[in-house]
């Protein structure tokens, strides 16, 4: 290759290089401020914000849904395995909302220590499959057989 | 095959050999896209979470996928231009940033659509779509910074440096979901352990992403075929061409 190409092609490499390295200490110096929701054991922890708005998200926990029969009122924990927190909303919840459904909600942590969120978002994994497949794996769970694949 | 490339390399005969294989990657389009489109809408099952409303996949999914795909193609032609000083390979980099552009905006389009019913919000301000956002910009200014310069020369230089420095964000697109929390889920067919998704759903899944790339060779490919006409409007065999028609 002559030299003047060589040359170019070194100068293509380096600036992909470097460029990179400087993205990749910014975004590590931003990761707090990158991740879109904190969980309950960072809070729990004291890494949230206590005195404005925040997002938490979480696993609904099963069996922990509540709504007042004449409103919108609704009240929920979610978990993330380790530690759990209350969430009280007023709203209409997302299609998807259900127990064991992945959420982030955007609020402030209440005086009495539950979370007053005023927006509630519903995350979806990323499995795809038709009912009748999903209804197969619950029946086969329910048997006793566990998949690895499958389990989430 | 290196003499068979270094002849392409003359814009004549690159000029006949993408007339061909346009047409070629314009019916490969066609093929995939139009049945595959048909499994997409009318016969794949709806999603057991998300019903109905799954089949925006078939289009938001292979359309961000051609956004990166098409930007790491446009990267690649606008290095291989600058330091080769190839003409053919700038003027695919040129031709290809408005097409990455609009699938980009196509990406976004649907996944905003998307957005609204499952998730319960059109927007949200978390890495992916955030970064996905940013490479649109860098499509625009890319467009924006070719249409600058005058020169054709000068801007293919030029614009090969833009591009080369926006291929930082496209890992940061695809690992976004693995390394920051974020509300879009992720990675379902490209993850290393088996894909998540049924196959009655991956088969137009999959016919639909070989159906936008084909289409993006066909149309980038007549697009270089207008811009190599442009560039040789002086030169004999393009008169020849113009005075035979």
């Amino acid at each position: 290759m002559n030299p003047i190409r060589k040359n170019r092609l070194i100068l293509a490499g380096v600036i992909v290089v470097g460029v990179g390295i400087a993205a990749a200490l910014a975004l590590v110096a931003l990761s707090e401020n990158i991740n879109l929701f904190y969980s309950p054991s960072q809070v729990v922890a004291g890494e949230a914000p206590r005195d404005h708005t925040f997002r938490l998200g979480g696993l609904v926990e099963e069996g922990s849904v509540s709504r007042d029969p004449d409103s919108l009122v609704v009240q929920f924990g979610v978990t993330d395995g380790a530690e759990s927190m209350i969430i009280y909303h007023r709203g209409i919840l997302p299609d998807l909302f259900r127990e064991g459904q992945g959420i982030v909600a955007q609020g402030r942590i209440g005086d009495d220590g539950r979370f007053m969120a005023d927006e509630v978002l519903a995350k979806h994994d990323e499995n795809y499959m038709p009912p009748e497949v999903e209804h197969a794996l619950e029946t086969a769970r329910s048997l006793g057989v566990t998949d690895q694949k499958t389990e989430r | 095959m290196w003499n068979w490339i270094h002849r392409l390399a003359s814009p004549k005969r690159f000029y006949h050999f993408a007339g061909s294989a346009s047409r070629w990657f314009g019916i490969a389009a066609l093929l995939f896209g139009l049945p595959g489109l048909y499994l997409a809408l009318f016969n794949s099952p709806p999603d057991y979470q998300q019903g109905e409303s799954v089949r925006i996949m078939y289009v938001h999914v292979p359309a961000a996928w051609l956004s990166m795909f098409v930007y790491v193609n446009m990267a690649a032609a606008a290095t291989v231009g600058m330091v080769w000083r190839i003409k053919v390979a700038s003027a695919v980099a040129h031709a290809s940033a408005p097409i990455g552009a609009w699938f980009t905006f196509l990406a976004l389009v649907t996944g905003s659509l998307w957005g609204k019913p499952m998730w319960g919000t059109w927007w949200i301000w978390d890495a992916r779509l955030t970064s996905e956002l940013i490479l649109l910009f860098l499509y625009l200014g890319y467009i924006a910074l070719q249409n600058a310069i005058e020169d054709r020369d000068t801007a293919a230089r030029a614009t090969a440096v833009l591009a080369l420095v926006g291929v930082v964000n496209i890992p940061i697109i695809h690992y976004s979901v693995e390394w920051w929390n974020t509300l879009h889920q992720g990675a379902t067919v490209t993850k290393l352990d088996r894909p998540s998704i049924h196959w009655s759903m991956l088969v137009p899944l999959l016919m639909m992403a070989i159906s936008f790339t084909a289409l993006y060779a066909a149309v980038v490919l007549r697009r270089v075929r207008c811009e190599i006409l442009d560039r040789e409007q002086r030169s004999g065999w393009v008169r020849e061409l113009a005075g035979k028609s």
